[in-house]
C-alpha cells in the first residue's frame, strides 16, 4: 500500500515536473533571439519545425547523430575514454536495472518464458549490471576528486546525482545481500513454496540451505550428516530449484553476504532487510520525482540538444526555434566540466577569480538568467565579465558531449547584458575583435555603444577639472598608482624619457589625425612625461590610450628603451582598477 | 622535425582555410604537427586588462610544451609576439616568474626556460630553407606583384621577438619571391593593419587599413600577403564590411602566405580553401607561369 502509494506519488510529481520543464523552454527567455516571441508563437515554430525536418532529407542526419551520439557517445569517447567508460557503465548497467529488474513484471517476465529473479541467468545478470553502475559510480568519484584542479567544479547537483545513483546502488545490493542470509526470509519462502515435507525434510532443507545457498540459520551450524543433507538436496529438487538458483551466481550481493556473515543474525532480526527494502524503493522513487528539477535531466534533455544541434543553424533557423533550443541547452548540460577544462581561456580563472569564466559555470548564471530571477547590479557585471573573457574559439561547443551550441549561447547573453548599461572594460580588449566581425548581426550598430561606455565610465572616473582646464595641482598625485604599474620591471621604463618625441612621430594613430592632440587627448610621448608627474585624471581620460594599437612602433623607435607601448599597456590596466574602486566606493558594485 | 602547434583562437570560425592550409604546406614539407589538447589562449587579448593573467596564459603553454619537450610553433603574430613577450618576461623578471610559476603548480606544471617558441617564417627560412622549398616548387608565379604585409608582432620589439630587421626586414619578401612573384615596396609596408581595434573604435580600425590598402595599390600591387590570421580576417572579412561602411574604397584581396605558397607546391585546393576567402583569392591562378612545355610551343607559334 505505501508502496504503491509512493510509487504514484513519485509518477505524479515526475509528470507535473516535466511539463513545466518543457514548457519552461517556451515560456523563458534567454538571449537576443527570444525578443518579441510570444511562447504560443514559439510552441508553433517548434512544431512546424520539427514536422519540416522530419519529413526531409535531415533525418538521415538526425538516425545518424542519435546512433553515434546519442546512443554511442562517440562525442564523449574522443575526449576523454575513462569518463566515456564511466558513462557507458552508469547508464548501460541503470537502463538494464530498470527494464528487466525495476519494469520486471512488463519486460522480464513477458519476454522470457520461465522468468523468475532468482534463477540463473537472471539472478547472475542484475549483479553484471549493478556491477557496471558501481564502476561508473566509482570512476565519476574518482574523476571529481582527482580532476579538481583542473577546473573541473562539483556543485550540489553534482553531488546529489552520484548520490542518489550511489543510494539506489548500494541500498539495493545490500538488501539482495541480506536477503541471502535472512532466516526470516527463508522460513517465508519455506511457507510458500514447500509442499508434503515434514519434520525431517525441513531439517533437510535447511541444512542443505545453509550448506549450499550460504543461509545464516541461528540454528543449524555446520557440518550436517550425508543423509540430512541428502534430504535436503531432494526437498531442494522438488520445491525450490526451479525458481531459486544458488545465490553464489550473484557474485556481488553474495561478497556483501559474506562479509555481513559475523552479524548477519542479529541484522537479519532487526529486519534490516525489511529496512533496506524500503530505502531502495524510495531512493528509486525520490531520484525518478525528483529527476525533472535534477541535473538527471539532462537524460532527456540532452539527446534533444544534440538532435536539433545537428540540423539547426543561426541565420537558417527560425529565431523562435533557436530561442527555444537556447533555453533547452540549459537543461541538457550534464555538469560534466568538459567545456572548462578544453576552455581557451579557462587558466585566466586562477588569476580573475570569477567563476563565469569557465564555460560550464555560466550556464547556472544562465539559468538564473533565463528564469527571470531578479539579479544585482554586482551580480549582472560578474556574468558579463565572464561571458565577454572568451576568445570565442568554439572550443566548448566542439567538445560539449551533450551537442550545445554553447558558444551561440554566450552571444546572444552577452549582447543581452551588454544592453543594460553597465560598462564592462573587457570591451575596450581584442575580445572585442569578435564582436566587431560579428557587427553585422548586431543590429543597428549597437555593437559600438560598448566601447564608448566603457571608455565614459573611466573618464568619468578622472577629476574633470583637470582634463577641461589642462591645470596640474601643484601637489604631486596619487603615488599608490605609481606602485601599482610599478609592480613589472618594464613598465618601470617610462622614468627614462627624455621627451624626444619619437615615440609620437612614430606612432600610426598619432599620425592618422591632423589634430592629434584634440582627438587623443595626449600623445604618448606626453603620456610617459606625465606619468612621471603622476597626473593620472590626464593619462587615464586621454583617448591615447584606449586608442593605442600595440603595435610598437614607439617602443622599437624610443632612443632611450622606454618599453612605450608596454607602459601603456600597464596604465590602461591601472585605470581600469581604479575606476572599478571608484564605482564599487560609489555604487558598491565591484564592477 | 616536431613542433607543438598553437591554434590561434580567431582561426577556428573566421578562417578554417588558414589551418588547414597551413597543415597542408607543413605537412608537405616534412614537419610533424603535435596538437596539445591542453593548450589554452596565448592571452593576447588580456594585455590591455590584466599583466598577470596575460603572463600565465602564456606561460602555461610553455610550460606544457616543456613537460613534453616540444617546442611552440605559432602561425599567428599576435600569438608569437606574446609567447615570445612572456618568455622574455619570465627570464627577465624573477618575482612575476615566482608567482606565475606558483599558480601553475596547482596543476603539476613549471616553467623552467627550455622553449624556444618559433614562428612559421622561422622554420620555413632557418631550418627548412629556401632552396629546399624551391625545389619542391611544382609551379610558380609570373608577373605577379604581392604587397607583403609583414604583421607588428613579428617585428616588434625585436629584442623581444628576435626575427628580423624591424626597419628593413627581408624574410618574408624572399619566401614570396621564390615563388616567383614580386614583393612590390609600399611606404606602408611595416604598419599596423587595425585590426587591434575592431570592434573598440571601429572607425580608426577601418582608417588604418583603409591607409594601407590603398597605399599597397599605389604601389601597384595585385594582391596582399600576409601570415598573421588577425591581418588576414582585417584584409579580408573586414575589408568587405569598409565596402559597405565606405563608399569610393576599391578592393585588394588579401592571401595568407600559405595560400600562395601551397599552390605553387601543387597542393590539393580544397585544404587551400581559395574559394571561402571573403574577397575572391582564386583568380590568382591567371599569375601562373606557363608550363616549361607551354611555354616553348608559344614561342614556336610566335
Amino acid at each position: 500500500m505505501f508502496y504503491k502509494l509512493s510509487l504514484y506519488a513519485a509518477l505524479a510529481i515526475f509528470g507535473l515536473g516535466l511539463v513545466y520543464k518543457i514548457s519552461a523552454w517556451f515560456r523563458y527567455r534567454i538571449g537576443v533571439d527570444a525578443r518579441g516571441t510570444s511562447p504560443a508563437a514559439r510552441v508553433g515554430a517548434a512544431v512546424k519545425g520539427i514536422l519540416l525536418t522530419l519529413f526531409s532529407g535531415k533525418i538521415i542526419t538526425l538516425l545518424k547523430v542519435f546512433v553515434l551520439d546519442v546512443i554511442l557517445q562517440v562525442k564523449v569517447f574522443r575526449e576523454d575514454f575513462p569518463r566515456w567508460l564511466m558513462h557507458m557503465f552508469i547508464i548501460g548497467g541503470f537502463m538494464m536495472l530498470l527494464l528487466f529488474h525495476a519494469l520486471e513484471k512488463y519486460v522480464s517476465y513477458v519476454l522470457f518464458a520461465g522468468y523468475y529473479p532468482t534463477v540463473n541467468p537472471f539472478i547472475f545478470l542484475r549483479d553484471v549490471f549493478g556491477a557496471l553502475v558501481v564502476i561508473g559510480v566509482g570512476i565519476a568519484i574518482y574523476r571529481r576528486v582527482t580532476l579538481k584542479g583542473r577546473r573541473l567544479r562539483t556543485n550540489a547537483q553534482d553531488q546529489y546525482a552520484i548520490a542518489i545513483l550511489a543510494v539506489i546502488m548500494i541500498s539495493g545490493i545490500l538488501l539482495h545481500g541480506s536477503k541471502i542470509l535472512s532466516f526470516t526470509r527463508y522460513e517465508e519462502m519455506v511457507q510458500e513454496y514447500t509442499i508434503q515435507a515434514d519434520e525431517q525434510d525441513l531439517k533437510g532443507l535447511e541444512a542443505y540451505w545453509v550448506k549450499e545457498y550460504g543461509l545464516l540459520s541461528p540454528g543449524s551450524r555446520e557440518p550436517f550428516d550425508a543423509e540430512t543433507l541428502e534430504r535436503g538436496k531432494l526437498v531442494n529438487e522438488m520445491s525450490c530449484l526451479q525458481c531459486h538458483s544458488r545465490p553464489q551466481a550473484a557474485f556481488l550481493s553474495y561478497s556483501v553476504a559474506s562479509l555481513m556473515r559475523p552479524v548477519g543474525v542479529a541484522l537479519d532480526r532487526a529486519q534490516l532487510p525489511n529496512i533496506l527494502w524500503y530505502i531502495h524503493f524510495l531512493a528509486c522513487f525520490v531520484g525518478l520525482a525528483y529527476l525533472p528539477f535534477s541535473r538527471m535531466f539532462h537524460i532527456i534533455a540532452s539527446p534533444i540538444s544534440l538532435l536539433t544541434n545537428a540540423v539547426m543553424e543561426r541565420g537558417k533557423s527560425d529565431p523562435a526555434n533557436i530561442a527555444t533550443r537556447q533555453v533547452m541547452e540549459l537543461d541538457a548540460c550534464t555538469h560534466c566540466g568538459t567545456c572548462s577544462m578544453r576552455c581557451s581561456v579557462g587558466i585566466v580563472f586562477e588569476q580573475i577569480h570569477n567563476v563565469n569564466i569557465l564555460p560550464s559555470e555560466k550556464i547556472g548564471s544562465l539559468k538564473a538568467l533565463a528564469a527571470g530571477k531578479e539579479l544585482s547590479r554586482q551580480e549582472l557585471s560578474t556574468i558579463l565579465e565572464g561571458m565577454y573573457l572568451c576568445t570565442n574559439c568554439y572550443r566548448c561547443t566542439v567538445a560539449c558531449p551533450a551537442g550545445i551550441n554553447l558558444q551561440d549561447l554566450w552571444f546572444g547573453v552577452r549582447e543581452v547584458l551588454l544592453e543594460k548599461g553597465y560598462p564592462e572594460f573587457l570591451v575596450l580588449s581584442p575580445l572585442s575583435y569578435y564582436r566587431g566581425l560579428m557587427s553585422e548581426t548586431i543590429d543597428g550598430g549597437r555593437s559600438g555603444k560598448a566601447p564608448d561606455l566603457a571608455r565614459g565610465a573611466i573618464v568619468a572616473g578622472c577629476d574633470a577639472k583637470v582634463i577641461q582646464d589642462r591645470t596640474v595641482p601643484l601637489a604631486l598625485g596619487d603615488s599608490t598608482l605609481r606602485k601599482k604599474m610599478e609592480t613589472s620591471l618594464q613598465a618601470q621604463t617610462f622614468s627614462h624619457c627624455f621627451r624626444c618625441v619619437t615615440c609620437s612621430n612614430a606612432c600610426p594613430v598619432v599620425r592618422n589625425y591632423r589634430t592629434p592632440q584634440e582627438v587623443l587627448g595626449l600623445l604618448p610621448h606626453q603620456i610617459m612625461h606625465a606619468v612621471g608627474l603622476r597626473l593620472w585624471d590626464l593619462v587615464f581620460s586621454a583617448k591615447m590610450l584606449w586608442d593605442c594599437l600595440g603595435c610598437y612602433q614607439c617602443q622599437q623607435q624610443c632612443p632611450q628603451g622606454v618599453c612605450v607601448a608596454d607602459v601603456l599597456y600597464e596604465l590602461k590596466s591601472v585605470a581600469i582598477t581604479r575606476t572599478r574602486e571608484k564605482i564599487a566606493a560609489e555604487t558598491g558594485v565591484k564592477a | 622535425m616536431n613542433f607543438a602547434l598553437l591554434r590561434c583562437c580567431v582561426t577556428s570560425i573566421f578562417l578554417k582555410q588558414y589551418e588547414s592550409a597551413t597543415n597542408a604546406v607543413l605537412g608537405a614539407l616534412g614537419i610533424g604537427l603535435v596538437d596539445i589538447k591542453e593548450f589554452n589562449c596565448c592571452g593576447y587579448p588580456l594585455k590591455n586588462f590584466d599583466l598577470k593573467a596575460y603572463a600565465l596564459s602564456s606561460a602555461r603553454n610553455l610550460a606544457l610544451a616543456e613537460k613534453l619537450q616540444l617546442n611552440i610553433l605559432t602561425l599567428c603574430n599576435c600569438c608569437y609576439g606574446t609567447v615570445k613577450h612572456v618568455e622574455h618576461l619570465m627570464k627577465t623578471d624573477s618575482s612575476l616568474n615566482k608567482e606565475i610559476n606558483t599558480t601553475l603548480e596547482k596543476e603539476q606544471l613549471t616553467y623552467r626556460g627550455g622553449v624556444e617558441p618559433k614562428h612559421l617564417f622561422q622554420i620555413l627560412y632557418h631550418d627548412i630553407g629556401l632552396d629546399t622549398i624551391r625545389q619542391k616548387l611544382v609551379k610558380t608565379y609570373e608577373n605577379l606583384k604581392v604587397a607583403v604585409h609583414y604583421g607588428c608582432h613579428l617585428l616588434r620589439p625585436n629584442n623581444v621577438v628576435q626575427f628580423d630587421n624591424p626597419f628593413a626586414p627581408s624574410i618574408f619578401d624572399q619566401l614570396v619571391e621564390i615563388t616567383g612573384a614580386k614583393s612590390v615596396p609600399w611606404t606602408a609596408k611595416l604598419e599596423c593593419c587595425g585590426s587591434p581595434l575592431w570592434g573598440v573604435n571601429d572607425d580608426l580600425s577601418l582608417d588604418l587599413t583603409q591607409t594601407k590598402l590603398s597605399n599597397a595599390r599605389t604601389a601597384g600591387a595585385d594582391y596582399l600577403c600576409v601570415i598573421c590570421p588577425y591581418c588576414q580576417i582585417q584584409f579580408d572579412r573586414v575589408q568587405r564590411i569598409m565596402h559597405s561602411r565606405r563608399s569610393g574604397a576599391s578592393t585588394l584581396p588579401s592571401l595568407v602566405y600559405t595560400q600562395l605558397l601551397g599552390l605553387c607546391l601543387g597542393l590539393d585546393r580544397k585544404s587551400l580553401g581559395l574559394e571561402i576567402n571573403e574577397l575572391p583569392g582564386t583568380a590568382v591562378d591567371r599569375y601562373f607561369a606557363p608550363e616549361t612545355g607551354a611555354r616553348e610551343a608559344t614561342a614556336a607559334s610566335a
